[in-house]
């Protein structure tokens, strides 16, 4: 065959992943933009103006309200937590009691999770009946935890154990001899923090931060089982465009809810490879 | 490379240590450790994994509390001061370089620190690269930088903030051998330009007799012998420094009034007090010399070449002299008539021999 030896035959490794992530990624959202411009009567932009409906915008605002709180209060919370784990005895059991945790814990979501929550300190709970009747109701001013406050709560009981995962081998990374040396070079812990470990790992964070930001924004069967009433947030407004109970069923409309999410997501996506490149000048 | 640098010619200032105590748990790692460094002295502290000789550096850098004793630096007493108020550089075994940081910005941290303005430390990083001869490699961060060019980084960071001591923790056991010859006179050069008092710690004995004013000989918390590396190597004070320092021959002997007597050969004791019995005689191998003419008939000192080590001007020669092998040292012109499978016959220089009584490195005082 001409030119047979210059064929290199490397990529062929990559083509059942290639594959996957054409049939499973680019064709589905390829389908969806597409019905978003379309109706029975030909191309349209109506899907789109229709986003401009009240509870539309404020799904979105919530959405992204809801993603950016759990992301940045599992980042903080998680950091703290991975920080805790690095310092301690690396072959210790306290390290991997918690991350063996975390692998299982930031796995656990959807209809038992929020079910789990319901059980455990739900207006139903045996801790709650405990609490009110010692003069702590803390649902006195309403079940809070099947609104957005409840999202956040149960958001974050997967998004921490995430944030430790992801975030643990950066902060493995810092080796101790940075902070001798920035000791021995007159530095304190403030300027450690500032100008050495600070700079080294706010990539890392930031980018995690951004990863739970979309874990957050696609999470759908969590916020299902736990609210039934409207649809707070996009990924149930999108439901309810598809399977609506009083027979509006509006496919286009949903596809063009999907796009703004999808937007969301190229969004993070754009900052988080932004990140990386930055990072890639000095870690290899 | 001309190293055109104002590196403020100073005489280094004086260091103490007295009477240094640490202790991790159940193990002592100092051991009432005492050691006076003069103005503008290299010293090298040697000793095997264990022997406290990391430990010694880091209470002097103030990276850790000692739990005894005292670290005067310039006669000002300084035990109590934490590492970054001490004034003291340091590079360490593994590579510390800031890696987000480029080089002249890592030479610049130390000054920064100081609130040294911007356009002045990097005028002094640049300086001080240049120094170690890395000036063309200002802008490139560590990961662009082989591992010997980082040491050199490391040294002039260490060095920028102009410190009163300069502290090295095994700063060449990461590098290949040959890097790490060149880095090494490097660093004395550097040492002996700028003047600074420096403590230098290794385990490998032909770095610190090739950089060192004195090397200290370190094994269990102590300091077994002090001196200049000649002495340590001809002179050994202990059995220990002995078999540490240089290739030593254990050659099975009995004491007897003074003398051990070796497979036929008397040899004078370096202890002349030593008691009578068997002991073990620590010959160096530049101490046996071949003869391959003359009586070759069996006795106690003849025996085939097994092995010549060619070590460039000299050859290392093992013998077998059947019970025991025997090393010794010789020009390489001399080692070439006694090729493997040679019958030679061993002499033993009379020099004054150090002895020990256990088949262990026993630390006899």
């Amino acid at each position: 065959m001409m030119g047979g030896r210059r064929l290199s035959l490397d990529w062929i490794g990559a083509v059942p992943f290639l594959g996957y992530v054409a049939l499973f990624l680019f064709l589905p959202t390829a389908i969806i933009v597409a019905g978003a411009f379309a109706s029975e009567g030909g191309p349209t932009l109506v899907n789109f103006a229709n986003l401009s409906r009240p509870y539309i915008v404020s799904a979105v605002i919530n959405s992204v309200i809801l993603s950016a709180v759990t992301a940045v209060g599992g980042a903080v919370l998680g950091a703290i937590l991975t920080y805790a784990i690095a310092t301690g005895n690396p072959r210790g059991t306290f390290r991997r009691m918690v991350t063996s945790a975390c692998g299982v814990l930031a796995q656990f979501g959807g209809v038992i999770l929020a079910f789990a929550f319901i059980a455990a300190i739900g207006p139903a709970s045996a801790v709650y009946v405990y609490f009110s009747q010692h003069h702590l109701d803390y649902y006195a001013s309403g079940v809070w935890l099947y609104d957005l406050r409840g999202l956040e709560l149960v958001y974050l009981y997967f998004q921490i154990p995430l944030m430790v995962l992801i975030f643990l081998p950066a902060v493995d990374g810092i080796k101790p001899q940075w902070r001798e040396a920035t000791e021995s070079l007159g530095g304190g812990t403030w300027t450690y923090w500032r100008y050495v470990a600070g700079p080294l790992l706010a990539p890392a964070f930031l980018g995690s931060t951004l990863l739970l930001f979309a874990n957050s924004l696609s999470a759908y069967a969590t916020a299902a089982a736990l609210i039934n009433q409207g649809g707070p947030i996009l990924p149930l407004q999108i439901s309810n465009a598809i399977t609506s109970e009083v027979g509006l069923h509006e496919p286009g409309f949903a596809k063009a809810q999907a796009v703004v999410l999808i937007v969301i997501v190229a969004i993070v996506s754009v900052l988080y490879a932004v990140l990386q490149r930055r990072t890639a000048r000095w870690l290899q | 490379m001309t190293a055109s640098v104002e590196t403020t010619p100073r005489a280094g200032v004086e260091i103490r240590l007295e009477n240094l105590q640490r202790r991790y748990g159940a193990v002592t790692a100092l051991n009432d450790l005492s050691l006076t460094l003069a103005a503008g002295e290299l010293v090298a502290l040697l000793g095997p994994s264990g022997c406290g000789k990391t430990t010694a550096l880091r209470l002097l850098a103030g990276l850790e509390e000692a739990d005894g004793g005292r670290v005067v630096i310039g006669g000002q007493d300084v035990t109590g001061l934490p590492a970054n108020k001490r004034d003291v550089g340091m590079v360490f075994q593994s590579y510390s370089l800031f890696p987000h940081m480029v080089a002249w910005e890592n030479v610049a941290f130390g000054l920064q620190m100081r609130k040294v303005g911007p356009a002045d430390r990097k005028k002094r990083a640049i300086e001080m690269l240049d120094l170690v001869g890395l000036a063309g490699f200002a802008d490139r961060y560590a990961v662009q930088l082989s591992g010997g060019q980082q040491q050199r980084v490391a040294l002039a960071r260490a060095l920028a903030i102009r410190p009163k001591v300069l502290l090295l923790d095994e700063p060449l056991s990461a590098l290949d051998a040959k890097v790490r010859s060149r880095l090494r006179d490097e660093i004395r050069r550097v040492q002996l330009e700028v003047g600074i008092t420096t403590l230098f710690v290794t385990h490998d004995q032909e770095e610190a007799l090739a950089i060192a004013d004195r090397v200290g000989v370190m094994n269990a918390g102590h300091i077994e012998q002090l001196g200049p590396p000649t002495l340590v190597y001809t002179r050994p004070a202990t059995p220990f420094v002995a078999e540490f320092v240089g290739l030593t021959n254990r050659l099975p002997g009995t004491v007897k009034r003074g003398v051990v007597e070796v497979r036929g050969t008397e040899l004078p004791l370096v202890q002349a007090d030593a008691a009578d019995g068997p002991a073990i005689a620590l010959v160096r191998p530049e101490a046996v010399s071949i003869a391959s003419d003359g009586d070759l008939a069996a006795g106690p000192l003849v025996g085939t070449v097994i092995a010549v080590a060619f070590l460039g001007a000299t050859s290392r020669v093992t013998v077998d002299l059947g019970d025991i092998t025997v090393l010794a040292q010789m020009p390489t012109s001399a080692a070439a008539a006694s090729p493997a499978g040679t019958r030679v016959r061993l002499t033993l220089r009379t020099d004054p021999v150090l002895i020990a009584r256990e088949e262990t490195a026993a630390v006899e005082h």
